[in-house]
């Protein structure tokens, strides 16, 4: 494997409390993404991971602070500059929010939206702006592009919207684009249209993807690899095929079980309780509280996550399936 | 069924007590000292605020901190004096305007139909008179005085009242405890006694502690015009209006009117601070 | 089955659609405000006889019975109504008893210097209340915004004729920075009229040295009256710049790498817009309303002043005259406000 586009390595986001103490929303997460790659990481929400790619464009919320590396095309995106990250965020790395009703800007027209950053970065006059954004649209399969350019939002539907906005992101062609949520809001259907876009825009453009889902479904669809996130960490790392069929670590697990239509033996089983909150993280291993095979030993070290074969790690002391796992 | 019948706005309610915030804690504290010497004026104040006490138009010094008008009084004690005027004329008022409002505004929430029609578009009509015109027009009709001046402006005011009172209602109108009421056969007015009017009560004294600095700023208003309150009465318009006469004697008109300027500002700091606390959600829309 | 009239108007463009859906609205609130106005001159308990004709002409039943049926004031209130609409739309306001003149040629001489006044006080109020609101969202809780919340806060607690007075004392008589009350100095001429308004008919006749005289003299009784809308466009704007940060949006134009200027004047000020222009057309109407108390410490010759001096003299057919032509002018404004509102939020159309 060559050098991995995106090489995030112990990064750790903590928020201030309202007592003055820190709150650790991420901790020591581990992620690397390949060029080409579509890389998942899942969780459910206040896991962290919305965090992790406010975290990596550096729009944190105020009062937030950073630690750890984040290496991106040669550089590292937590230690430089808001200017030079200004020069990043919507460059060579672009957004895609889960809500495209709201994320598209209800007064601009979708024309005005779509070339003011192609504009604001490569500095080009408005006519040739235009028309990079017409192909853009024409690319994601906007009907009648030119005439879609003078119109507003609120006129198309959400799976459309979905759309431009990702046509957005890839006006400046931008090497990453990361995608949080972004089939959340819509229909099964369209769901399923999207992230044909994205696999075709992958092997189209050579994109690489951050796709942030809670919705397991959605990964197994596209990822080549999958993390999954809870409480801040990342408690399971692995190529797509071996995660989601042969899961490791109980919240993955669980996940897949409360999958709907999943092949797991229970079908639909809930995991049972509720995911902690950011200033509640349970002692230990986060999830212990929750897990049917919880032992002493996960409530004291939080357990780290180390590989299990050359393309997996977890982090999970008593992983139960170890010895039926065959190296491959 | 307290705890459980709790209306959704009352949900995310920031939780911050009214006496951790200075603005409002300076407000409150201004208030009581200004109602305190209201009360006490009499007996604080060093001279008869309605008797020549001195010589003419003193600029102010160790005995008269305010300096004298035009008539050898001492500013300071009618400055004193102005509060027995000023802050229950103006409390008349809100309570006036606050009762007519609000129980207008209920009704038109409660039955909906015509009478909501009707009662809304009467409130959108006065709105659109300029208040202190308005009552001009209706002091000019009724006679200057100051309480000729509060029911002028009653009239002008009461709509605000109205459109909280009604929005609030119609909010409250289909919550589940308000239907259970009705469907258990309460009548409609038992049920907007019992159940609405609590949760009604706190955006409603929000706006009172808005309006009253509005209510003081109109009365004096309409004083400095020479349509309130009448000389000799020792009422701050008045008196700032008595000292525009005397351009060069600024005291005259100077300290009568920062006693203006200081129970409106209090009545904000507390109506503002009182509205970030009970209720958060109209912060966005009543602002 | 539409009718002809009906599909005819579904095939109007949206906003004019809406912009005549709102002239309705406006005809139909200024048709009641004639009848607030009729009520209250009939309502009211003051004799209108005694009012308007002094108290020895009243002592006189033929002189008090000769001026009832001149008005008819002993018709039924409805043929009273109809009699007022009719002089109304006649362009009759009655006379006033201070000037001996037609109330509608008083309005028309006054209201110029009102509009001037207003507008100037308005476009000042706009920039500084808008500018202060959105530093104080941006720096929201920090102390940008506590200062912004206390100055905005006395802003809107001033006594305005209090107000007036202080600065015409400070900067005229202390320091000697304005020239003093009135609209232009005692010599000056007024500009020719074409607009009325002297600031405007100087610039466009390009007579200079009147246009800074007559911005000399505007200056300070503009800033007395913008202190309080400033007030409130600043909190306005404060808590819908709030809002709309919050939004996805805003997230969106930030993570597209646009400069923070940007992303706050066009993105998060866009919305915001929309709310603040909306109050504004509601401050207005306070405005002219402050108008009375600042024109009469400046005596700036307008409305204010004019209804000023026939408060003081019981006119009622002026009062009432100002009242109608300022509830009018504030209608005319929110219409205006509304059509503003739906050219910047295009999903208010449909």
């Amino acid at each position: 494997m060559t050098a991995p586009l995106l090489d995030i390595s112990d990064l750790t986001v903590s928020l201030p409390a309202p007592d003055g103490s820190r709150l650790f929303a991420v901790r020591d997460l581990n992620l690397r993404i390949g060029t080409g790659q579509i890389a998942g990481l899942a969780g459910e929400s206040g896991s962290g991971k919305s965090l992790t790619s406010l975290a990596l464009l550096g729009l944190l919320p105020a009062g937030a602070r950073t630690s750890g590396r984040s290496g991106f095309e040669g550089r590292d995106l937590l230690s430089l500059s808001e200017r030079d990250r200004a020069a990043v965020r919507g460059r060579r790395i672009a957004m895609i929010f889960q809500d495209p009703m709201t994320a598209l800007h209800p007064m601009l027209s979708i024309g005005r939206q779509m070339t003011e950053h192609y504009r604001h970065h490569f500095r080009v006059p408005q006519a040739k702006a235009l028309r990079r954004a017409e192909e853009m649209l024409d690319l994601v399969r906007i009907p009648d592009p030119k005439a879609a350019l003078g119109r507003s939002p609120h006129e198309f539907s959400g799976g459309m919207r979905q759309r431009i906005a990702i046509a957005m992101a890839l006006c400046c062609e931008p090497s990453l684009i990361i995608a949080d949520e972004p089939t959340t809001a819509l229909d099964v259907t369209v769901q399923a249209g999207i992230l044909r876009l994205f696999e075709r825009l992958r092997a189209e453009l050579g994109l690489s993807v951050l796709l942030i889902t809670h919705d397991l479904g959605v990964m197994s669809a596209v990822a080549d690899e999958v993390s999954v996130m809870y409480a801040g960490r990342l408690v399971e790392a692995g190529p797509r095929a071996d995660i989601l069929t042969r899961p490791r670590h109980p919240y993955t697990h669980g996940l897949l079980g409360a999958l709907p239509g999943a092949g797991g033996a229970g079908g639909m089983a809930p995991i049972p309780g509720l995911p902690p909150s950011i200033t509640t993280h349970p002692s230990g291993c986060a999830f212990h509280p929750r897990c049917s095979w919880s032992q002493p030993a996960c409530r004291g070290e939080s357990p780290a996550l180390q590989p299990v074969t050359p393309e997996r790690r977890l982090a999970c002391p008593v992983d139960p399936l170890a010895p039926k796992e065959t190296l491959s | 069924m307290t705890e459980t019948t709790l209306p959704s706005h009352r949900a995310g309610r920031r939780l911050r007590p009214v006496w951790m915030q200075p603005l409002g804690l300076i407000g409150a504290a201004i208030l009581i000292a200004l109602a305190l010497v209201a009360v006490l004026a009499p007996l604080i104040a060093p001279y008869d605020p309605l008797t020549q006490e001195a010589r003419r138009l003193m600029p102010p010094s160790a005995e008269h901190w305010f300096g004298t008008d035009q008539l050898g009084r001492d500013v300071f004690s009618r400055v004193l004096h102005g509060a027995r005027l000023s802050l229950p004329y103006a409390l008349q008022l809100v309570v006036l305007a606050g009762l007519l409002g609000t129980v207008l505004g209920a009704i038109a929430g409660y039955f909906g139909g015509w009478v909501d029609g009707l009662i809304m578009r009467m409130a959108d009509l006065v709105l659109a008179f300029p208040d202190i015109i308005l009552a001009m027009a209706v002091v000019a009709a009724l006679g200057p005085g100051l309480f000729n001046a509060v029911l002028a402006v009653v009239i002008v005011s009461w709509p605000i009242y109205a459109r909280v009172a009604r929005s609030m209602i119609l909010s409250l109108r289909n919550e589940p405890f308000v239907l259970s009421r009705r469907l258990l056969g309460a009548s409609s007015a038992r049920t907007l006694w019992s159940e609405v009017r609590p949760n009604i009560t706190g955006p409603l004294v929000v706006l009172v502690a808005l309006e009253y600095g509005h209510a003081v700023l109109i009365l004096s208003g309409l004083s400095f015009l020479g349509l309130g309150a009448q000389p000799p009465a020792a009422e701050w318009g008045a008196m700032v209006s008595e000292g525009a006469k005397y351009f060069d004697k600024w005291w005259m008109s100077v300290f009568p009117g920062l006693a203006i300027l200081l129970v409106v500002m209090a009545a904000n700091f507390l109506g503002d601070t009182l509205r970030d606390v009970i209720d958060p959600r109209s912060k966005r829309h009543l602002s | 089955m539409m009718s002809p009239l009906k599909s005819g108007w579904y095939r109007l463009p949206g906003l004019l659609r809406y912009a005549l859906q709102r002239l309705g609205m406006g005809a139909v609130l200024c048709v009641g405000v004639t009848f607030v106005s009729f009520a209250l001159t009939q309502v009211v308990p003051g004799d209108p006889v005694t009012a308007n004709l002094g108290e020895r002409a009243a002592a006189d039943p033929e002189i008090v019975a000769l001026y009832r049926e001149r008005y008819g004031l002993d018709k039924p209130l409805p043929a009273q109504y109809a009699r007022y609409l009719t002089r109304l739309l006649q362009g009759d306001l009655g006379i006033s008893q201070q000037t001996h003149r037609p109330v509608a040629t008083d309005l028309a001489t006054y209201m110029s210097a009102t509009l001037e006044l207003a507008i100037v006080a308005m476009v000042l109020a706009m920039a500084a209340g808008m500018a202060l609101g959105i530093v104080a969202a941006v720096w929201r809780d920090g102390w940008p915004d506590q200062v912004i919340r206390v100055v905005s806060l006395a802003g809107v607690s001033v006594p305005t004729f209090w107000l007036a007075l202080v600065c015409l004392y400070l900067f005229f008589f202390k320091f000697n920075l304005s020239p003093g009350v009135g609209r232009l100095g005692p010599g000056t001429p007024a500009p020719e009229a074409l607009t009325g308004l002297y600031t405007l008919d100087a610039a466009l006749r390009g007579q200079w040295g009147l246009l800074r005289e007559a911005l000399s003299y505007i200056a300070l009784p503009a800033l007395v009256l913008a202190t309080y809308t400033t007030g409130i466009v600043t909190r306005f704007t404060r808590a819908a710049m709030l809002d709309s940060l919050g939004h996805d949006y805003v997230r969106a134009a930030r993570a597209k790498g646009l400069p923070a200027h940007t992303v706050i004047l066009r993105h998060a000020l866009r919305p915001a817009l929309a709310a603040i222009i909306t109050v504004s057309g509601m401050a207005f109407g306070r405005m002219l309303a402050g108008a009375v108390l600042v024109e009469s410490v400046y005596s700036w010759p307008g409305l204010g002043l004019y209804a000023y001096r026939s408060a003081l003299t019981l006119d009622l057919q002026a009062i009432m005259g100002v009242s109608l032509i300022i509830a009018v002018i504030y209608i005319l404004v929110n219409l205006a406000v509304d059509i503003l509102y739906a050219v910047i939020d295009p999903r208010i159309r449909y």
